[in-house]
């Protein structure tokens, strides 16, 4: 084709090139008319975008969002650009350290991970506390994790940062200063030297500055009766143990090291030179207690009884040892007498304690125990014990004077007396008159509400301070995590509101070196590291404080009746929650009571025959109203509990303590009376109980409570059988076959299992096990055991791998089926921890369709989360019933929140341990995370792993060291020798005879009693 | 020299029907429009359904919690329904195939029902194998298939793989039985379509059947081979499903007796609620003629065999548990009867014990209304069986610590709900766009036509009316 020159032009401005045309020639279809053009405003944003791109955008819109929707949530893991020298990841970093909460003392060591504290263990270092650990302490390190303490502090219920805080603090301190208005510092017992230095350097600042110390389970009457101190108790020396009143092993004082030394005296060994002696241990007490239920001898008694029975104890005393009589009235109840009389027998290894808070009661225990020979062998009154230093007196004239007006300012340090201190009601209405008012409480509770500052303290976890549990027995804390939330120690509060540098740490660090110390940086380090230090060689003082018995009998005269006929209530602690200053913890709240197995609220606690005559039945509400104040809760039928006595527990019904915390029970601090100057835990006169028509359940974890006369499952027998036949009250079963009778456990169809590495296995004292269930805390904590609440424990659901059963005794016949299955009025208990018992023909393995559970080369049956399909076979054909199965997602669901639904919470999960979700089957896994770690740790070293280096948790946190975890294979290990030992005495299997062969040994119960109990 | 005459037998279809007649009214339930009974009966069950449908919904998005299981009870009602209808689906195959080897005519005008009625409880039994897993999106890892980690396979010691096998075997032999079974029926209705949709449907279904000799004659091999089959499957299903609670060491479960007695049970139950479809079935579907006083009458002697040594097999545990000596076992029993689930365990003694001996009497086995509520009782009591079993072994076993109570919860009812409401959805289904009765076969017990063509001109007016 010819070239042409010929051009087409679509109109006249294209031929022209009118600038006009040049400028939009690429604008193909020219200005489009659209629907924004008539008003001249974009359709989509404003800026211009057109209905294609609109529908462009959204089409990629839609895309994108569906895309993103598919995709998993991002999970930041950030690695460390930096890494810290100390830190490696996985491999945990452990910190020694002091956990005290007011009285209560423990050295600890902390497990952190990744810069997390997610495990508290006992500090084998001290001689204080030597490594024992109540389950409360165990439980502290969720409390670090607490989304609803404060997070920072408050003026006037509003967020303020601590400039602003100090400034209007100082600024209104001063003003009072200048009026020298009276200024109080209110707290519980302070454990630390150098806290009660800063207090006085702050009280040197402002001088018209009192610091008022009281506890809410107090032993003033004890201080008291010992001239201002507490003495040192040593119950390991006993060999005749009397408490009246005093839960030592469970609550009272310094429970967990009451605990180890009573086991001690508890011990026995079934070999030929074996130990075959044992304290005699005798309880007379309202309610039964966890020391109760241990006791080989133990009697009921109303709390307006208390004095009197004292008194008759002295005079039994007296009586066989020649000393004059004490004038009171003589109550009669049994084994009084046979303890007076043991109790002279072993004069010089007898202990009387007793757990009133009445000085005059406590005046007479102290001459008891002057004529039994106590002091300088089981009661030291040389080394003083700090774990009280509360003033009732002091307190109670506080309140008074707040009431009148007469305080201008005060500070609550980490104190809630509004809640738990028996005049609270009269403080909170006595606080508005007070015109400067600040707490240092970690959450805005009772108390810090109604204070007009807020200055939270951090939570010991992340902070540094001292202990001196004892006098010369030192201790320090130091922080394991920074600050989580804005929070500001109270020492350093205190320095800066004195006008001093803040740093607490440096001046906890000088005070130790010059004070303390007195040597030198060196030894600061190693205090650090040791966590403690202890320069003071115990010294013994047999010196006896001077009492005056008679006048104290008379006091007791007047505030005792012998026999009173209403209705008293005792107001007691509860082992687990104790106080409730961790009201908020769901670990203790799920904590099953040792004696009541119930959690999650208290109860009024009535015996059987007082429910008869009430005409009341377990789950019955009832208003209990005394001293003008009613409380509305359901009752608990308690065996064992005295007569006409309603019992309720302290530590419930926070109001402003947290969600796991609130409306969670009644409070029972108000029902505290005042006998003899002493806030005393009962309430004798005018005490009236009745019906509401209402029930509700109370949520516990046993709700049979006999063991049915079944011996295959608590074997027992008393010390005067044992001492002639170790195997006396052993139970074995006998199979009929055609070559004679044969044990059941020779009879098999199972080829058995080769362990040729180790083979694991546990051995449970149940002569030592107190019940006090420190284990199921330390259980939980370690293998991140969800807590399932109130509801599903009443559903019968609770998740503990470990729980203790405790097994109340009958009266009726072995035949009598039905009477079986009442308890007797009062009952001999037993306590028996239950866990996975490893069996050896574990029934549970063989009927796992898709083989999640199966037996390890070392003889643990393991459970395999990932694989399971939730079928619960294994559960309901495991005799033990110790197979726990997750009905529901426990973790990130809002119906379960107890710590574990938030990223803070979820920061005390062993990330060692799966956490299970929804549907799989879970339970004791004989902490195999520990097992497997030390087993690596020794072949890095390239060597046999030692015997106790692998630690399960719940053995590692006995405080009386009745459970033995070890390796049955290495003869030099603990639990060979002692399985050599007990295999011909006491050792048993729970219900041997459906052979099963468990890997966990029980050793018989042993009572110091004259004649076994039958049934 | 007398010879033994038989006596002469009752006719098995009356009314004097002819084989266009059986065809007829067999026929006309498929291919009329749905009667006012049918579509109340219908939308009932719908309802039922897709309540339970809910429940189950819920159960499955929330967790098995939903239900009143605990630590202590991990079975309760999930397994009891599972064994009651695995029980109930027993009828069918032993109707089908064990009375096709014995020869038993009476069958042929009940079992395609019956046989129907087994897919579909052992559907409902599925259902619970399912909804009481805690995973039930990983039910598949109870089949041995392979997957990439080698050497992971199912516990072929375990029960329940066995159970799985046996469920599974059982649904498919009796679905292929009932499935044989009507293709000559689909090819009659095949037939007689007036409709395309019908002809298509049907004639999809019938495989092609042309009614030659040969079909027919592999029609019989093919019967007698599924029989064959299927026998065994009558005893092993239960027995397995027994087996469950027999190889375990929970006193109460841990019984050797289990398999026999447990068969035994699953007949009873399974008789039981043949004869409660049935009743309804031929009174609704107008099938008198087909379903007889005289088939009632044989169903209700069965029911009392099996029932009378189901009662023996609860004799004989008692006294085995007293004469072992073992304390578990004893207490276990001794709690049944007069423990906090005294009143299910005496539910199941008056249900299924006493109940079926009313049935010595003739009156009382010829008799439809008590007939029809002895039959709800008998299942009613068999579900209490299985509670019996399941939970008051549970609840108390060795350790009294352990012991715990089992109610509950309206999810528990409400998937129990939703297994009725599946079955009767499905069964009303079947009633009305399948043949209830096996045509064929019945009309190779009737006599021959021309000595009853009077009767049967009456009675073809009678049913016209």
């Amino acid at each position: 084709m010819e070239n042409s020159n010929k051009r087409y032009w679509k109109g006249i401005e294209e031929l022209t090139n009118e600038p006009s045309f040049v400028k939009n020639i690429h604008n193909e279809f020219g200005n489009m008319p659209s629907e924004n053009d008539s008003k001249g405003e974009a359709l989509v944003d404003g800026s211009g975008t057109h209905r294609r791109d609109f529908l462009k955008m959204l089409g990629f819109g839609v895309a994108a969002v569906s895309l993103a929707a598919c995709e998993a949530p991002v999970k930041k893991t950030i690695p460390y650009l930096n890494k810290p020298v100390d830190v490696e990841p996985t491999i945990a970093n452990w910190y020694a350290s002091t956990y005290t909460d007011g009285g209560e003392y423990a050295s600890i060591l902390v497990k952190t991970r990744e810069g997390r504290p997610i495990k508290i263990e006992g500090n084998k270092l001290s001689a204080v506390s030597k490594g024992v650990l109540s389950g409360r302490a165990h439980a502290s390190v969720l409390s670090l994790y607490d989304n609803e303490k404060l997070k920072g502090p408050q003026i006037g219920a509003k967020a303020a940062d601590w400039a602003q805080l100090d400034k209007e603090f100082i600024a209104k301190l001063a003003a009072v200063a200048a009026k020298g208005g009276q200024i109080r510092i209110v707290s519980n017992t302070i454990l630390s030297p150098s806290t009660k230095k800063v207090i006085a350097e702050f009280t040197a600042k402002y001088p018209t500055t009192q610091h008022v110390v009281y506890d809410a389970n107090p032993a003033y009457g004890l201080t008291q009766a010992h001239g201002g101190i507490l003495p040192s108790i040593d119950f390991s020396k006993a060999k005749t143990i009397v408490s009246v009143g005093a839960d030592f092993l469970g609550t009272w004082v310094a429970p967990t090291e009451f605990a180890a030394q009573w086991a001690e005296t508890r011990r026995v060994g079934s070999a030929k030179d074996g130990k075959k002696e044992m304290s005699r241990h005798y309880q007379f007490e309202t309610i039964l207690s966890n020391t109760g239920a241990n006791a080989d001898y133990r009697s009921a008694y109303k709390p307006s009884q208390e004095g009197l029975v004292v008194i008759s104890l002295y005079n039994a005393v007296a009586k066989l040892t020649g000393a004059a009589a004490l004038a009171g009235a003589s109550v009669k109840i049994d084994h009084l007498d046979k303890a007076a009389k043991d109790l002279v027998a072993s004069k010089g290894a007898s202990i009387v304690v007793a757990g009133s808070n009445d000085p005059e009661v406590q005046k007479v225990v102290v001459a008891i125990n002057a004529l039994v020979g106590a002091y300088g062998a089981t009661i030291n009154t040389g080394v003083a014990v700090n774990y009280r230093q509360g003033n009732d007196m002091a307190m109670a004239n506080f309140i008074k004077e707040a009431g009148a007006g007469k305080i201008a300012a005060v500070i609550f340090y980490n104190a809630n007396p509004v809640y738990n201190h028996p005049m609270g009601a009269a403080l909170a209405a006595a606080l508005p008159k007070v015109e400067v008012s600040l707490a240092t409480n970690e959450r805005a509770d009772e108390t810090a509400s109604l204070c007009q500052f807020i200055a939270p303290d951090s939570h010991y976890l992340e902070s540094w301070n001292d202990a001196e549990p004892k006098t010369g027995f030192y201790s320090l804390t130091q922080p394991t995590i920074s600050t989580i939330f804005k929070t500001r120690q109270a020492q350093s509060s205190l320095l800066t509101w004195a006008g001093l540098n803040g740093d607490y740490a440096a001046y906890l660090e000088r005070n130790w070196e010059s004070n303390i110390l007195k040597a030198g940086a060196v030894q600061w380090k190693n205090a650090l590291h040791d966590g403690v230090f202890q320069p003071n060689a115990a010294s013994i003082s047999s010196a006896v404080p001077s009492v005056d018995a008679n006048a104290a009998a008379a006091a007791i005269s007047k505030a005792y009746s012998a026999s009173s006929t209403g209705l008293e209530i005792s107001v007691y602690e509860k082992v687990g929650l104790g106080t409730g200053s961790q009201a908020n913890n769901p670990w203790l709240q799920e904590f099953p009571e040792p004696v009541s197995k119930a959690c999650w609220d208290n109860y009024a606690s009535i015996s059987q025959p007082t429910a008869t005559k009430l005409n009341l039945k377990q789950g019955d509400v009832v208003k209990v109203a005394a001293k003008g104040y009613e409380v509305t809760l359901p009752v608990l039928v308690q065996p064992g509990q005295a007569q006409d006595t309603v019992a309720i527990a302290i530590g419930y019904g926070r109001t402003k303590a947290g969600k796991s915390a609130d409306g969670v029970g009644v409070n029972a601090y108000p029902f505290i009376s005042e006998i003899n100057g002493a806030c005393v835990g009962t309430c004798t006169t005018g005490v009236s109980v009745s019906p509401t028509g209402d029930t509700k359940d109370i949520a516990q974890t046993q709700t049979h409570h006999t063991v049915m006369a079944r011996q295959a499952v608590v074997q027992e027998t008393v010390l005067g059988e044992f001492v002639k036949n170790p195997q006396s009250g052993r139970f074995n079963p006998t199979v009929a076959t055609s070559e004679g009778k044969k044990n059941a456990t020779d009879l098999t169809l199972w080829n058995g299992h080769q362990y040729n590495n180790h083979a694991w296995g546990m051995v449970i004292d149940l002569n030592t096990c107190t019940g006090c269930s420190a284990c199921v805390v330390s259980c939980s904590a370690e293998n991140n055991v969800p807590v399932v609440g109130r509801q599903e424990v009443i559903n019968r659901r609770e998740m503990h791998w470990m729980r203790i059963d405790r097994y109340y005794s009958s009266d009726a016949e072995v035949e009598d089926l039905k009477g079986l299955e009442v308890a007797s009025d009062n009952p001999e208990v037993v306590f028996q921890p239950m866990l996975c018992q490893h069996c050896n023909n574990a029934p549970c393995e063989t009927v796992c369709p898709v083989l999640a559970t199966t037996h390890s080369t070392e003889g643990l049956n393991q459970m395999t989360y990932n694989r399971c399909i939730g079928t619960r076979y294994c559960a309901n054909n495991c005799p033990y019933k110790v197979r726990r199965f997750n009905w529901f997602r426990y973790y990130q669901t809002d119906e379960y929140d107890f710590h574990f639904n938030n990223d803070l919470g979820r920061m005390v999960i062993n990330p060692d341990v799966t956490v299970r979700s929804r549907g799989v089957m879970e339970k004791c896994s004989m902490c195999v995370q520990r097992i497997q770690e030390g087993k690596l740790t020794a072949k890095k070293e390239k060597r046999r792993p030692v015997d106790g280096e692998i630690q399960v948790a719940c053995a590692q946190s006995c405080p009386t060291n009745a459970i033995t975890f070890g390796d049955m294979n290495d003869p030099a290990s603990e639990i060979s020798k002692l399985l050599a030992v007990e295999k011909e005495g006491r050792a048993y299997g729970v219900i041997e005879e459906i052979n099963v062969k468990p890997n966990i040994s029980y050793l018989m119960k042993v009572r110091n009693k004259d004649v076994k109990k039958e049934a | 020299m007398s010879h033994v005459v038989s006596p002469i037998r009752e006719k098995l279809v009356t009314g004097g029907k002819s084989y266009s007649d059986v065809t007829h009214d067999i026929c006309k339930q498929v291919e009329g429009e749905p009667t006012k009974e049918w579509k109340w009966a219908f939308g009932i069950s719908s309802i039922v359904f897709i309540y339970g449908a809910y429940c189950l919904f819920y159960t499955w998005w929330q967790g098995i919690g939903v239900w009143g299981l605990n630590k202590t009870v991990g079975w309760a009602w999930d397994i009891t329904n599972f064994v009651w209808w695995v029980g109930i689906g027993h009828a069918g195959t032993l109707i089908s195939a064990v009375l096709l080897l014995f020869r038993q005519k009476w069958r042929t005008s009940i079992n395609r029902s019956a046989e129907a009625m087994t897919i579909f409880a052992v559907l409902c039994a599925a259902s619970f194998i399912l909804a009481h897993m805690g995973r039930p999106w990983l039910a598949h890892w109870a089949l041995p298939l392979p997957n990439a980690f080698g050497s992971l396979w199912v516990n072929f010691n375990s029960p329940l793989v066995w159970d799985v096998f046996a469920i599974s075997t059982y649904l498919s032999v009796s679905l292929l039985f009932w499935y044989m079974g009507l293709v000559p029926d689909l090819a009659s209705i095949r037939d007689r379509a007036t409709t395309k949709g019908r002809k298509f449907w049907y004639g999809l279904f019938s495989l092609g059947w042309t009614g030659s000799s040969k079909t027919w004659a592999r029609y019989e091999y093919m019967s007698l081979i599924l029989a064959g089959i299927s026998t065994p499957l009558v005893l092993s299903v239960h027995t397995i499903v027994s087996m469950d609670f027999a190889t375990s060491v929970i006193p109460g479960w841990h019984t050797t007796i289990f398999p026999p007695y447990f068969v035994a049970g699953a007949i009873f139950s399974g008789f039981a609620m043949v004869q409660t479809l049935l009743l309804i079935t031929r009174v609704v579907f107008k099938l008198e003629d087909y379903i007889t006083i005289e088939h009632i009458e044989m169903m209700n002697i069965v029911i009392t065999v099996t029932g009378s040594v189901v009662g023996i097999a609860y004799l004989t545990e008692f006294f085995i548990a007293w004469y072992s000596g073992v304390e578990y076992e004893s207490y276990a029993f001794i709690n049944r009867a007069t423990g906090p689930y005294w009143w299910a365990y005496w539910m199941m003694m008056t249900c299924n014990v006493i109940s079926p001996q009313l049935f010595w009497s003739k009156a009382i086995r010829t008799n439809l209304m008590v007939s029809f509520f002895l039959s709800i009782v008998v299942n009613v009591g068999m579900w209490f069986e299985r509670f019996v079993i399941i939970v008051t072994s549970l609840h108390r076993d060795y350790l009294p610590s352990s012991w715990a109570m089992f109610s509950p919860t309206m999810y528990d009812i409400g998937d129990y709900i939703f297994s009725f409401g599946l079955f009767f959805t499905l069964f009303f289904l079947f009633a009305k766009y399948l043949p209830v009765v096996n045509m064929a076969e019945v009309k190779s017990v009737m006599k021959g036509v021309s000595s009853n063509f009077p009767e049967k001109k009456k009675a073809t007016k009678k049913t016209e009316e």
